[in-house]
């Protein structure tokens, strides 16, 4: 799971970056891609990325009845 | 405790809408007196008086004599608050202030900054919150001498937390000093110190607990502040109110622009190329002077002041106009007394004159540059970058221990969350910002004539040249984009105006910045603090000492830090991005390589901690040392790294040292496996309980 996460998280980040050149060429909405996805697509990912492990996490905890402290 | 924690998050739910109601009651309130006309001065001692007030007072409120209070807030912060404070936290003035305008000015390759300070908290989520929160210590350097065994590991520690954090320290109180002193008028010295005292308050009478809620306030106050400017500016341009969706229109016509004006055949362009030619014109002649120096020396320098001299001479006998006599004399008092200043000068002048007469970078490429090469460079640099920064967040000591300050490893995953959704909005709004304003200047700056420029130039002229200037270059009586000069820092203070919004926007977004740059300085101080008393003092020297003299000493070095800070601010060391980037290297390179394999890797033992964390932070501040201008070193470049990414050699150094250090020896004892085996695995039954310090 951390692992795929973490596949996610370096092709939004490096694989992006590196041909940024090249996906500007894609132009949605205004945005050229390669510049859209260093401004805000990649802090979309990241957001999502971390909410889903939370998530995940936590409800692995619930499942083996591990999970600590009050819920609200 | 007498309540539970759900009550206890309800009852700060309704203390913080009230508080944001209340702030808002009194911005609207000072736009009353704004209306009434009450003097802008005025109107920014109100501002920045009532936050730092404002902030004295939560402070006060929640002064503490409790250990546990003082140094992780009783460990009963609730995720979404928790998330604010981080955000406030981790915010700087870099980020507020500085952030928009290297967009601005950078375009496309200022955006490794938002993308680095953004993803490291995928690493901070999935690497390292949940399991410190787990093992439930102190600070960071106590987990290393837990972890690793021996004072040596937590010394390293405290060095590295010391270093990374001070020169971080000394960025956000060079920030507190720019926005004190250009709002009140005060001297940049004193608002250094005014500044301070504001910190202080907060800190010192309740550690954590009180900079914890603090930090919450703080958070909802630079958040409006930066959203209202660029909300009404997209409102004025596109009619849509979320700017993040309405630039990219923006962004195209920015681009149109760019080529308009980077097009020789066009009347725009070949008035941009006007200037350009008189810059190119002044960049040659100092690079003749600097030839001329050269071969001349001393000699030269004195023959031409000699003519410089003669021409006021011939200007007074003559009876030439008072306006040319008064610059001839300004050139004689100006000329550069002694060769070396010369050549600096005229270094310094040939550089600027280049760089204008450059034409405009379009906003959108990535590493725009002259050849595949040099492309290859910039992106090399950029993608090491975003590497130091994002691994930096994951190992900065003063965002890691915010973690701790959770009630349940649970609400510290989902802390992680709110902090980055609380970073993200600031963050997923800067580019926007940037783009509008750019849109702003190209389209109704870029050709009015001098005698209509809009009276906010001419206010932040009068405050600082070198921030904001425009100059009839090409004496036409229009401007032209090459003539105007706007400081990186100026953009996000002077939104407000540049979109014609009221001064008390401008107060707002002020008292904004203040807080942004107050509450990274909080937080950055405590951790200094933390690490001497909590780790030196009391785990090394002294561990019998009763709980009150701990916390006299933590407070008393509270205070000694954050004077030497001032000090040290006060100097004006220079460049806030660098020193950032600087601290965000240093703490990549030192603490994550052990941080990581501390957690992950059972074999680790204290020998690899020591080498690696050593090893990392040599090479990352020997690298350093030898390339930033700043030490005087120059060395040539590795691979054409600049020096803010030193990071990018001192994170391997890190692990090979890890690995190398803990090979060569035997494998730590089995309690410490034991340990390991806790941090990572959900509570079992018969396991360690560490929860309790």
């Amino acid at each position: 799971m951390t692992g795929i996460l973490l596949f996610i998280w370096f092709v939004v980040t490096f694989v992006a970056s590196f041909y940024a050149r090249e996906l500007n060429s894609v132009v949605i909405l205004g945005f050229p891609l390669g510049f859209y996805m260093g401004a805000q697509g990649s802090l979309v990912v990241y957001v999502l990325i971390i909410w889903y492990y939370a998530r995940y996490m936590n409800k692995l905890d619930q499942e083996y009845g591990v999970h600590e402290g009050e819920d609200d | 405790m007498a309540q539970t924690q759900s009550q206890f998050a309800a009852q700060l739910k309704k203390y913080y809408t009230f508080y944001t109601g209340g702030f808002v009651a009194f911005v609207i309130a000072v736009g009353i007196l704004e209306f009434a006309g009450v003097p802008n001065k005025i109107l920014g001692y109100i501002f920045l008086a009532a936050t730092i007030l404002l902030y004295a007072g939560i402070g006060f409120m929640s002064k503490t004599a409790d250990v546990s209070e003082y140094y992780v807030a009783g460990r009963r912060v609730p995720a979404l608050f928790n998330g604010m404070a981080t955000g406030a936290d981790w915010m700087s003035a870099a980020s507020f202030i500085g952030m928009a305008g290297t967009l601005y000015h950078a375009g496309y390759d200022g955006l490794a900054f938002i993308m680095g300070w953004t993803g490291g908290y995928c690493l901070v989520a999935l690497f390292l919150a949940p399991y410190l929160r787990k093992f439930g210590q102190f600070t960071i350097p106590d987990f290393l001498g837990a972890r690793y065994g021996g004072n040596i590991p937590r010394l390293i520690g405290v060095l590295a937390a010391i270093l990374c954090s001070f020169t971080y320290v000394i960025a956000q109180i060079y920030g507190v000093g720019l926005i004190t002193s250009r709002f009140t008028g005060l001297e940049f010295t004193l608002g250094v110190f005014v500044g301070l005292a504001g910190i202080l308050v907060c800190s010192f009478l309740g550690g954590m607990k009180a900079v914890t809620w603090t930090q919450v306030a703080q958070y909802i106050i630079l958040i409006v502040a930066y959203m209202i400017p660029v909300v009404w500016l997209s409102v004025k341009h596109t009619g849509n109110p979320i700017p993040q969706i309405a630039y990219g229109q923006q962004l195209q016509k920015v681009g149109e622009r760019e080529k308009v004006l980077n097009d020789k055949a066009s009347p725009d362009g070949a008035k941009e190329e006007s200037v350009r030619q008189i810059f190119r014109d002044r960049a040659a002649a100092a690079d003749a002077n600097l030839k001329a120096l050269e071969t001349g020396g001393a000699a030269y320098l004195a023959a031409e002041k000699e003519k410089l001299v003669a021409k006021v001479t011939e200007l007074r006998t003559t009876g030439g106009d008072a306006k040319a006599i008064e610059a001839a004399e300004k050139a004689v008092k100006d000329y550069p007394a002694t060769p070396a200043d010369a050549k600096k000068a005229w270094t310094a002048a040939k550089a600027a004159n280049t760089a204008k007469a450059a034409p405009i970078k379009s906003h959108a490429e990535p590493f725009p540059a002259k050849d595949d090469k040099a492309r290859d460079v910039a992106k090399r640099n950029f993608l090491a970058l975003i590497l130091c920064l994002m691994v930096g967040t994951a190992a900065l000591p003063h965002i890691l221990m915010r973690f701790y300050t959770t009630p349940s490893v649970r609400e510290a995953r989902v802390s992680v969350f709110w902090s980055l959704f609380f970073i993200f909005l600031l963050y997923f709004t800067a580019p926007a910002l940037a783009v509008l304003v750019k849109y702003e200047v190209y389209s109704n700056l870029v050709g009015t004539s001098f005698a209509q420029l809009p009276a906010w130039v001419a206010n932040w002229a009068t405050v600082d040249k070198t921030l904001m200037a425009i100059t009839d270059i090409n004496k036409d009586g229009l401007v032209q984009l090459a003539e105007i000069t706007i400081g990186g820092d100026l953009v996000v203070l002077a939104t407000p105006e540049i979109a014609g919004l009221p001064y008390v926007i401008s107060g707002l977004v002020a008292a904004g910045g203040l807080a942004a740059a107050l509450s990274t300085a909080d937080g950055l101080l405590l951790t200094i603090a933390n690490a001497l008393s909590h780790d030196v003092y009391y785990k090394i020297i002294d561990p019998n000492a009763p709980t009150t003299r701990r916390l006299v000493v933590s407070k008393s070095l509270l205070l000694v830090v954050a004077v030497l800070a001032a000090y040290v601010t006060s100097l004006k060391p220079g460049d806030i991005l660098f020193l950032v980037g600087a601290a965000f290297s240093l703490a990549a390179s030192a603490f994550f390589p052990a941080l990581v394999c501390g957690v992950f890797w059972k074999r680790a033992n204290k020998l690899g901690a020591i080498l690696g964390m050593s090893l990392g932070l040599i090479i990352c501040a020997y690298y350093m040392y030898l390339t930033y201008p700043f030490f005087g070193v120059n060395a040539p470049k590795w691979w054409d790294i600049n020096p803010i990414a030193a990071g990018i050699f001192g994170i391997p150094a890190g692990f090979i040292g890890i690995i190398i250090g803990t090979l060569i020896t035997p494998a730590p004892s089995k309690e410490v496996q034991e340990l390991v085996d806790h941090v990572r695995y959900p509570s079992l039954e018969g396991d360690i309980n560490t929860a309790g310090a």
